[in-house]
């Protein structure tokens, strides 16, 4: 074979590798959300500015957008905030104890948005947890109104986001040095000053990392203002929802999305030009991030914020009794370990709640009287909820199926191989998670009406797939780094051929990886409900959409039923997660 | 006492049922260098941890130039410490970096700078001061943190490994190197490492570890030709041990019989206790083997290999009597290396007073 032959051949490889996913977004997201942004210009008879100017005549809709933004500020604000010492305290506890944490975590991640949601409709109505309790202890002698207000809204997004931004900042957070606080010490640095100076900077990547994906999924965010808020709450994606679903303005629809496109991308490239994009993958800072700093006013600000920052909590930590024997010098305190759990507590007791509402006679009111399968035979009779189930599982699998059919080879792609362009490709690949996934959803709602695929289960599939491809591709390179490519090589020298490598030597180490691959797409698929919002049509409802119709139309305890096999269904997964993680590491 | 002896006494650890460290006993003068060695495992690092106050013990006490410092936190031992993968601030600069100990005993900024600059200037790396930790290569990130744990003049250095990373010619280098600022700034340095040959060339004494305990603490050469335990004489260079059987006592001066028909041999006691009967192990060095062709006194073996490892040549014999093990015999190589040849029978014998007496049988 010529030098020439063999790189045309491997250049036709890397062609092949990167098709699928290629074709796919090509099909399923420009073409869509491209036509949807052009409707927004381009009407029947040709250019036609009338959207735009319906949305700037008056300040309803820019309203809608500044509220939409004050709500996703607050909850980044409070996920990173709150979210901080949980992750921080992840990452310094030991292997089994940390194990026990992050299943907490991890479950309030997979139980699906609806499910929390709804929980908190129950907890904070008229009859609901909070109010009984308060009343019954006497605080109180009336209900006080503590839904479909500002309040409830950011509880409930603070809710669905925090775990989210838990577990990105402990992706950072577990990769920092822990010899790193352990020198500062020994260097003559006390704790509070240790963590300030040393710890804090380093965490910071994840801490952006984390805001950014919070706030992005918040702007995008409808179902918990919709459930928890009142009028003053809408925010943008509920308009663009009112616009398909109602009026059918596709050209308003557009042109809002255009709004909200904007926003989302002016915040994208602030944080890059802040951080750099491969933060998010979790390859580390951008070395240009560290590099330029230099000793401007900020710096010098920043620096003397962090080391009074240091001296105040060292002052604060000399109060408290110093503790002797026993216990290591490195065993967190007291403080941080109670805020943790009891804020894991917080975000656990929802979901739990309704276990028991689900059993009750007297409905979702507080407290649970009577025991009864009523709901659940209500559920398990009903053929629509079967339907549904039934539906959303095959979805799932199918979407399960193509993504890691799709990303896999473009994950060995993006690490393998040394291409030019990988930054615009890995881009390409992550900008479903960038763009609201509602453009993407009304875009696809408006092609597959045009070739007849709403309401198929396949158009479904290839909506799921699109927007679970990136946490395919993004998990599978994870893997991927860890996987000692020297073990290809000995096969190779052993008389492999490549296909027989990939066989037998590759996959099946990398096996488990690609199974939690698999499982995040499929969970991604299960909980999708933007997207089954239009495509699914109206009868072939998957289980979000047939939760979120149920919800929106009546608040029935069936629902609490649904919730808490959801909810279970959501521990098994975990629980079937951990366990394979536990038998690959075992090896 | 000196003002800053480190003094350990009944010092243990655990975690869960394995015991990192039994009760120890351990004093450091200042400005010795000490290092202790041990496979991994063996509580070398378990110690240095305790010494550092990275860890707790579960009894006993540590002290340093007389004060209790067994509870007290890192930040109030005066100590310095180097770790294993140099543990600088990814985030600093070099010369913030090692202004960092500096700054956290609130010295003065003008002096900041020029202590700095010494420190720079100490380890031959003056003009890296503006650069980050990752711009640096192994070797320099290693002076660096050299200098950042010896900017503040700690009365206790330890170090973690600090070696390990780095390719056979580098660490050659960087051991002179801390045993330069070693003798510059006479501070006590407890170095820990696995690396035997690092050992015997940097530490003014050994502490040989093993399953949590000492197994022997003294001069390089003393362990080296006076090892009292069978761990210490195999741990440390190679040796030729025979068992053998003692048959007489007397002013430290041992009998010993071979098995087979060897005729009696003489070894040293060095401080073991021993009786008549016992089951021991006989150990000569391979240099201080000495080898002839001739006819004479010594035990006949034949030539099985021969091995010139650059400035040293190992001869690898078999005993004609086969009842004997294997020995090798190492000397300075000599151009005349090649006049012997595999299969010649040649005749091996020692000076008594550099074979040493180990208590403990075959098997133990």
């Amino acid at each position: 074979m010529t030098g020439a032959s063999a790189a045309r051949r491997a250049g036709l490889t890397r062609l092949l590798m990167a098709a699928p996913l290629v074709l796919l977004f090509l099909a399923l997201l420009v073409y869509p959300v491209g036509q949807l942004l052009m409707l927004s210009v381009w009407g029947k008879d040709g250019f036609n500015p009338a959207p735009y100017a319906r949305l700037f005549a008056s300040s309803v809709y820019l309203d809608v957008m500044l509220v939409t933004l004050r709500i996703s500020l607050v909850t980044t604000l409070l996920c990173v905030a709150l979210g901080y010492p949980v992750a921080y305290l992840a990452s310094i506890l030991p292997k089994d104890r940390k194990a026990r944490l992050l299943f907490w975590v991890l479950l309030s991640f997979w139980t699906s948005f609806l499910v929390r949601a709804f929980a908190w409709i129950v907890l904070l109505g008229r009859n609901g947890v909070i109010n009984q309790t308060l009343m019954s202890i006497g605080l109180i002698d009336r209900p006080l109104s503590l839904l479909y207000g500002f309040g409830s809204v950011i509880t409930g997004m603070v809710h669905a986001l925090l775990p989210l931004a838990v577990l990105t900042m402990l992706s950072v957070m577990e990769n920092i040095d822990r010899n790193l606080p352990r020198a500062a010490s020994t260097l003559g640095a006390r704790p509070g000053t240790a963590f300030w100076k040393v710890y804090f900077p380093l965490s910071l990547p994840g801490v952006a990392a984390a805001a950014i994906m919070v706030f992005v999924t918040a702007v995008g965010f409808f179902i918990v203002p919709a459930l928890l808020g009142g009028r003053r709450e809408t925010m943008i994606t509920q308009i663009i929802i009112d616009q398909v679903q109602q009026t059918l303005d596709w050209g308003f629809a557009g042109a809002i999305s255009v709004l909200l496109l904007v926003v989302v991308l002016l915040i994208f490239v602030l944080y890059d030009r802040l951080l750099g994009l491969s933060t998010m993958t979790g390859a580390g800072p951008a070395p240009r991030a560290v590099r330029p700093r230099g000793h401007g006013p900020v710096q010098r600000l920043g620096d003397a914020l962090l080391t009074a920052l240091g001296a105040v909590s060292d002052r604060l930590v000399l109060l408290l009794p110093r503790r002797r024997g026993g216990t290591g010098p490195e065993t967190p305190s007291r403080w941080l370990t109670g805020f943790v759990w009891l804020l894991l507590a917080a975000i656990s007791v929802p979901a739990f709640l309704m276990i028991p509402l689900s059993f009750s006679s007297s409905g979702l009111n507080w407290p649970p009287s009577g025991l009864t399968l009523r709901w659940y035979e209500e559920v398990f009779a009903s053929p629509v909820w079967s339907a549904a189930v039934v539906r959303s599982l095959l979805i799932g699998l199918g979407t399960g199926i193509l993504s890691m059919l799709v990303g896999t080879p473009m994950a060995f792609l993006l690490v393998r191989s040394g291409m030019r362009g990988k930054g615009a490709m890995l881009a390409f690949v992550l900008s479903p998670i960038i763009i609201p996934r509602m453009i993407i959803a009304v875009g696809l709602f408006y092609v597959f009406a045009r070739v007849g695929l709403v309401g198929s289960s396949f158009g479904l599939v290839l909506g799921h797939t699109v927007v679970a491809v990136p946490y395919v591709v993004m998990t599978m390179m994870a893997v991927l780094r860890n996987y000692d490519t020297r073990l290809d090589l000995a096969a190779h020298s052993l008389g492999a051929r490549p296909l027989a490598t990939l066989r037998h030597v590759t996959f099946p180490i990398l096996g488990a990886g690609m199974f939690s691959s698999f499982l995040f797409s499929f969970a991604t698929s299960f909980d999708e409900l933007t997207i089954a919002l239009f495509t699914s049509g109206g009868l072939n409802a998957t289980l979000p959409k047939q939760f979120w119709d149920e919800v929106t139309l009546q608040i029935s305890p069936a629902i609490a039923a649904v919730s808490s096999l959801l909810f279970l269904f959501a521990t098994a997964l975990i629980l079937a997660a951990e366990w394979l993680r536990r038998r690959a590491s075992a090896r | 006492m000196s003002s800053s002896d480190l003094l350990i006494s009944g010092l243990a650890k655990r975690y869960g049922d394995f015991v990192a460290l039994a009760p120890t006993e351990l004093r450091v003068p200042e400005g010795e260098f000490l290092t202790l060695l041990g496979p991994s495992g063996s509580g070398k690092t378990t110690l240095l941890s305790l010494i550092a106050g990275l860890a707790h013990p579960d009894e006993g006490k540590v002290a340093i130039g007389g004060a209790d410092v067994t509870y007290s936190p890192p930040y109030e031992r005066d100590i310095g410490m180097m770790f294993q993968n140099y543990a600088l601030f990814p985030h600093m600069t070099i010369e913030e970096n090692i202004a960092f100990p500096l700054r956290m005993r609130k010295v003065g900024a003008a002096e900041v700078r020029s202590r700095v600059a010494a420190a720079l200037e100490m380890v031959h790396l003056p003009h890296v001061a503006a650069r980050y930790p990752r711009e640096l290569s192994g070797g320099q990130q290693q002076r660096i943190a050299l200098a950042r744990c010896t900017v503040y003049r700690p009365s206790i250095i330890l170090m973690d490994e600090p070696l390990g990373a780095l390719d056979k010619k580098l660490r050659d280098q960087m051991q002179l190197e801390i045993k330069r600022i070693h003798r510059e700034l006479r501070t006590t340095i407890v170095y820990v490492t696995h690396d035997q040959e690092e050992a015997m060339t940097m530490s003014d004494r050994i502490c040989l570890m093993n399953a949590g305990r000492i197994e022997q603490l003294g001069s390089p050469d003393e362990l080296y030709f006076r090892p009292r335990t069978l761990f210490v004489a195999d741990f440390l260079g190679e040796s030729n041990l025979l068992p053998a059987r003692v048959e007489g006592v007397s002013d430290g001066v041992l009998d010993l019989r071979l098995p087979g028909g060897a005729p009696p041999v003489r070894a040293m006691g060095h401080g073991n206790a021993f009786r008549r009967g016992q089951e021991v192990r006989f150990m000569v060095r391979p240099q201080n083997l000495r080898v002839s062709t001739g006819e004479g006194e010594g035990i006949a073996a034949r030539l099985t290999d021969i091995m010139v490892t650059g400035s040293l040549t190992k001869l690898y014999m078999q005993p004609l009597d086969a009842a004997l093990p294997p020995m090798m015999a190492a000397h300075p190589t000599r151009p005349d290396a090649g006049s012997l040849a595999a299969g010649q029978v040649l005749r091996l014998d020692w000076q008594p007073s550099d074979a040493v007496a180990i208590p403990g049988g075959v098997e133990s």
